[in-house]
C-alpha cells in the first residue's frame, strides 16, 4: 500500500540529483548577481528545499484529507511519513538558508517576511509532531493529527508563500520589489539545473517518506500480531 | 584618455566568478567529494529499502 509501484522514480532521483551536484558546481554563472556572486549556485540546494517541501507537504495534506474521507490507516501512515519528510525539507532550507544569509548579508536572521513567515509554519509542524507522539489512542491521534494537517497547511502556504508577495520588500526572489530569474542576464542557463534539481531532490525525500511508512507498517503489523496472538 | 585606461584595465580584470574559482581547478575536488559522498548515501538507502521489502515479503 505505502510502497510505491514504480521503482523507477527512485533511479531519476539519483540520476537528477548526481547531475544537480557535479554540473550545478560546474556550469558559468550569470555576471550580474551582485553580492552573491559564486553563492548563486545555492539555487541548486537551497531554493528546491522549499519548493520540494511544499511539494510533500500538499502530498501529505491531500493524504490527510483522504484518511478523513474514508478512515483508511495507511493513509494517515503516508500523510505522517510525508508530513516528517516534508519537514526534514524544510529544516535543510532552513539551516542552509542561514549558512548562506549569515556568509551574504552578515547576519543568519534577517527581518525578511519569508524568514518569519517559516519560523511561524515551522512552529506550527511542531505541533504536528507533539499531537503525533502525546496522543496515545491510535485512531483519535489519527484524526486530531489529520485534522490539524488539513487546518495548517494551507495556513503556512499563506505565511511563506503569499504573504511574502504582498511584503513592500523581500530580499528574497519573487516577493516585493526585489529580484528574479528575469531579471539576471543570460550568460548561461541555470534554469538548465534548477528544474531538474527541484525534481530530483523532491524524489528523492518522496523516497525517504516511502522508506518511513513502510517500516511504520510494518510496525504496526507486528503491533496487531500481538494484540490477536 | 583616463577613461580608455579605465575599460582597458576593467576588460583585464578577470570577472569575480573566473578569478576566484576556476583558475586552480580544485573545484573538481570538491565536486568528487560530493559524489563519493552521495553515491554512498544513495547505497545506503538502497540498502535499507531492500531491507524493508525483505521484512515486508516475511510477513505475507
Amino acid at each position: 500500500m505505502a510502497k510505491i509501484p514504480y521503482k523507477w522514480y527512485k533511479l531519476l532521483a539519483v540520476l537528477l540529483l548526481g547531475y544537480t551536484l557535479i554540473y550545478g558546481l560546474l556550469i558559468p554563472l550569470p555576471t550580474d548577481v551582485g553580492i552573491l556572486d559564486e553563492t548563486i549556485r545555492n539555487l541548486f540546494y537551497h531554493v528546491p528545499m522549499w519548493f520540494g517541501m511544499m511539494l510533500i507537504l500538499m502530498a501529505a495534506w491531500i493524504y490527510s484529507i483522504l484518511y478523513l474521507q474514508n478512515q483508511n490507516p495507511n493513509h494517515e501512515i503516508i500523510a505522517r511519513s510525508l508530513t516528517y519528510s516534508g519537514i526534514l525539507m524544510g529544516l535543510c532550507g532552513l539551516f542552509t538558508g542561514m549558512f548562506w544569509g549569515y556568509n551574504t548579508w552578515g547576519s543568519p536572521w534577517t527581518n525578511d517576511p519569508k524568514l518569519n513567515g517559516v519560523a511561524v509554519g515551522m512552529t506550527m509542524y511542531a505541533g504536528y509532531w507533539l499531537i503525533q507522539k502525546s496522543v496515545n489512542e491510535g485512531e483519535k491521534k489519527a484524526r486530531l493529527a489529520s485534522v490539524y494537517n488539513i487546518f495548517i497547511f494551507p495556513l503556512f502556504i499563506a505565511l511563506i508563500f503569499v504573504m511574502p508577495k504582498l511584503a513592500k520588500f523581500s530580499i528574497h526572489p519573487g516577493s516585493g520589489e526585489s529580484v528574479n530569474f528575469k531579471t539576471y542576464n543570460k550568460t548561461n542557463n541555470m534554469e538548465m539545473v534548477f528544474y531538474p534539481a527541484i525534481i530530483g531532490w523532491t524524489l528523492f525525500f518522496v523516497w525517504i517518506a516511502e522508506i518511513t511508512a513502510r517500516y511504520e507498517l510494518i510496525k504496526q503489523r507486528k503491533e496487531n500480531e500481538k494484540l490477536f496472538a | 584618455m583616463k577613461n580608455y585606461l579605465l575599460n582597458i584595465m576593467l576588460d583585464v580584470v578577470p570577472q569575480p566568478t573566473e578569478s576566484l574559482f576556476r583558475t586552480s581547478g580544485k573545484i573538481f575536488v570538491v565536486v568528487g567529494i560530493l559524489t563519493i559522498i552521495f553515491t554512498l548515501i544513495t547505497i545506503y538507502l538502497v540498502r535499507l529499502d531492500a531491507k524493508i521489502s525483505k521484512l515486508e515479503n516475511k510477513g505475507k
